[in-house]
């Protein structure tokens, strides 16, 4: 389990106030001045160094990502833009940091903006957070106030801006460049790659987009060392995350956790075990409705961590672990999060666009006994015609929670469907 | 048919301002970033839907064609393009939820309320399914207006729409014993500030000598 002391959120359950001056006590902007005063490129090294993956679902290095930004700044500004839409099913971590721990993620987008050059952030918040904007907005307007972010933020030299922006209910603007096009006031349908968004992102500028969680732990990276925090959690896997775990369990709850902890221990340790006793367990979903689920002889001694994960065929995603009891109807879980990315397709690419309703449609008919045994392979090769034939992941998550379902529940179906 | 009964809408003094401050977040000459806004303002102002008139003078207030604010209006779910209740319900429908019981919810909603995207002949209500609210651990979870009500019981939810009708303001968050997400009943260790104060005091922080 996670010593306390190296825990980096400490407050995540809003039990203390998420004001500034409680923020400080917890060691928010401790000589952030010191930090920069290193320079951005020490910044950068030790945020590779520490081996953070981005906390928004690729799992993409931070540090690295942070080094494609051009190293001069040319004719076009930089830009920080910070994907606040969360909306991947089972995923509820970034919620928590934005009301109960703003001060610590407003830090860390100074940090990592400065680290790119960049004099303005955007912060990128889903249209139903309503009470999490006005919390992250108020306590904005204590960090201007006290001057850690302004004209010469925290007394650095460097003049730092941010802002927060709403969406308006669209699960398709967490994908990187779909969310770029509605912050400039657009459809939100993702770009072609390339251009990636290190060269040509926000109004055609240099920008970075890193989840919420990503840049919230970065000042403490920082302060506490590359060292301490590679020396948490597995190699290529390294720090603590927050787990998000909903479903059958005792108590579902939000917790920070080490990288690879165990499935059982993480669920027994804070979610108050699955409903009925761990022999209850018929299968968890371990990063968010895009992955494909695990049966519970998968889970039996499962690290949850990146690579484990995509070995299993699966993935750690969001780290939102939606875990199933005996009594699930495995068939229908999986055709709901059908129905999902039928509902969120932006409908720009065809193979998703037709895909995910045709999917969902035959999805809706297996639930149901509705349909014929040589349909499941069908359907399955149907999820490949859409796997990676389209311009973002969507396609791709549409496709995979059902070849799981496949994958591991197919004689589930055939019953079903020889009834 | 949507009701044509907001003819000449125009922001109010107070809105006209905080317009302004939203277009002043983008750099010049970028103010349709500011479109998601505007129109947020706009649907509060106007009593929770977009009519065509407020699509019409969005459009205007921006120096652009209505269909361009159209594009917008229909593509993010939030907007409502037709008259909503008093009191919106936004019931999340997505897995996690399900698991924990919305479909019941969804049930007391049909019952209470009638279909979905209509609203109650008294006006107070209407309510509609939607994707993930982002809010899993505190399943099932309603948005109502712009405030979330979480861990709902059956019972919970009908007590909700009670003391709406009697005008009362029903708690806004988690109907279990719990602040936020916390596990509940379960013995997690809270530290007070002063506590983590401590804590942090004793951390090793490399990072900070120069």
């Amino acid at each position: 389990m996670l010593k306390l002391e190296n825990r980096i959120f400490t407050n995540i359950y809003g039990h203390n106030s998420p004001d500034l001056k409680s923020a400080l006590k917890r060691g928010n902007w401790d000589s952030t001045k010191i930090l920069m005063d290193k320079g951005k490129d020490w910044i950068i090294e030790e945020m590779k160094a520490s081996g953070l993956r981005g906390r928004g679902g690729a799992g993409f290095p931070t540090g690295l990502k942070w080094s494609f930004m051009p190293k001069e700044v040319g004719e076009r500004p930089h830009y920080l833009v910070v994907n606040a839409d969360e909306s991947e099913p089972g995923t509820c971590k970034d919620r928590e940091i934005l009301r109960h721990e703003p001060h610590q993620f407003i830090e860390g987008c100074l940090l990592a903006s400065y680290a790119m050059s960049a004099h303005a952030c955007y912060v990128y918040v889903r249209g139903e957070y309503v009470f999490e904007r006005v919390a992250l907005q108020k306590a904005i307007d204590e960090a201007y106030e006290a001057g850690f972010v302004g004209k010469n933020a925290c007394k650095s030299g460097w003049d730092f801006d941010i802002y927060v922006h709403h969406g308006a209910g669209a699960y398709i603007c967490g994908e990187e460049t779909a969310l770029l096009e509605s912050l400039e006031g657009k459809k939100g349908m993702p770009r072609l790659k390339p251009p990636f968004p290190a060269n040509c992102g926000l109004y055609g500028c240099p920008t970075t987009v890193n989840n919420v969680e990503s840049i919230s732990v970065a000042p403490e990276i920082l302060r506490r060392g590359a060292d301490w925090f590679s020396s948490l959690g597995k190699p290529n896997n390294t720090g603590t995350k927050l787990f998000c775990i909903s479903g059958h369990v005792n108590t579902p709850c939000n917790v920070e956790e080490e990288m690879g902890i165990s499935l059982r221990e993480l669920l027994e340790k804070h979610a108050g075990g699955v409903r009925g006793g761990w022999d209850n367990l018929l299968a968890v979903i371990p990063g968010g409705s895009s992955v494909p689920c695990l049966p519970a002889d998968q889970c039996q001694n499962l690290s949850m961590d990146f690579d484990t994960l995509k070995e299993l065929k699966s993935g750690l995603g969001t780290a939102a672990v939606i875990v199933m009891d005996k009594s699930t109807d495995i068939v229908n879980a999986i055709a709901r999060l059908s129905y999902f990315y039928k509902h969120e397709s932006c409908g720009q690419c065809t193979p998703c666009r037709e895909g995910t309703g045709w999917m969902w449609r035959v999805m809706d008919r297996m639930v149901k006994g509705d349909a014929s045994i040589d349909e499941i392979d069908m359907l399955q090769e149907v999820t490949k015609q859409v796997e990676g034939h389209t311009i973002c992941a969507l396609g791709d998550a549409a496709a995979w929670p059902i070849q799981g379902l496949i994958r591991h529940f197919r004689t589930e179906i055939e019953n079903r469907l020889t009834k | 048919m949507v009701e044509l009964n907001d003819k000449n809408f125009s922001f109010t003094k107070e809105n006209l301002k905080i317009a302004e401050i939203e277009i002043k977040k983008y750099p010049e000459g970028r103010g349709g970033s500011a479109i998601i806004s505007l129109l947020w303002i706009a649907q509060k102002q106007n009593e929770g839907w977009l009519s065509p008139e407020v699509i019409d003078y969005i459009a205007k207030y921006l120096g652009t064609s209505q269909i361009r604010v159209m594009e917008i209006a229909t593509f993010y779910t939030m907007f409502n393009l037709k008259p909503v209740g008093k009191y919106h319900f936004q019931m999340c429908g997505t897995t996690p939820c399900m698991l924990s019981g919305s479909n019941e919810l969804k049930k007391i909603l049909q019952n209470e309320i009638g279909e979905q995207n209509t609203v109650s002949t008294d006006r107070l209500f209407s309510w509609v399914e939607v994707e993930c609210l982002g809010a899993c651990c505190n399943a099932p979870v309603v948005q109502i207006n712009d405030d979330y009500y979480e861990d709902l019981e059956p019972t919970d939810l009908i007590n909700i729409l009670k003391d709406l009708r009697n005008n009362k303001t029903p708690k806004i968050g988690s109907y279990k014993k719990r602040v936020s997400s916390e596990p509940v009943d379960n013995n997690i260790q809270t530290q007070t500030d002063k506590e983590i104060e401590d804590i942090v005091k004793r951390r090793n922080k490399p990072g900070l000598s120069v």
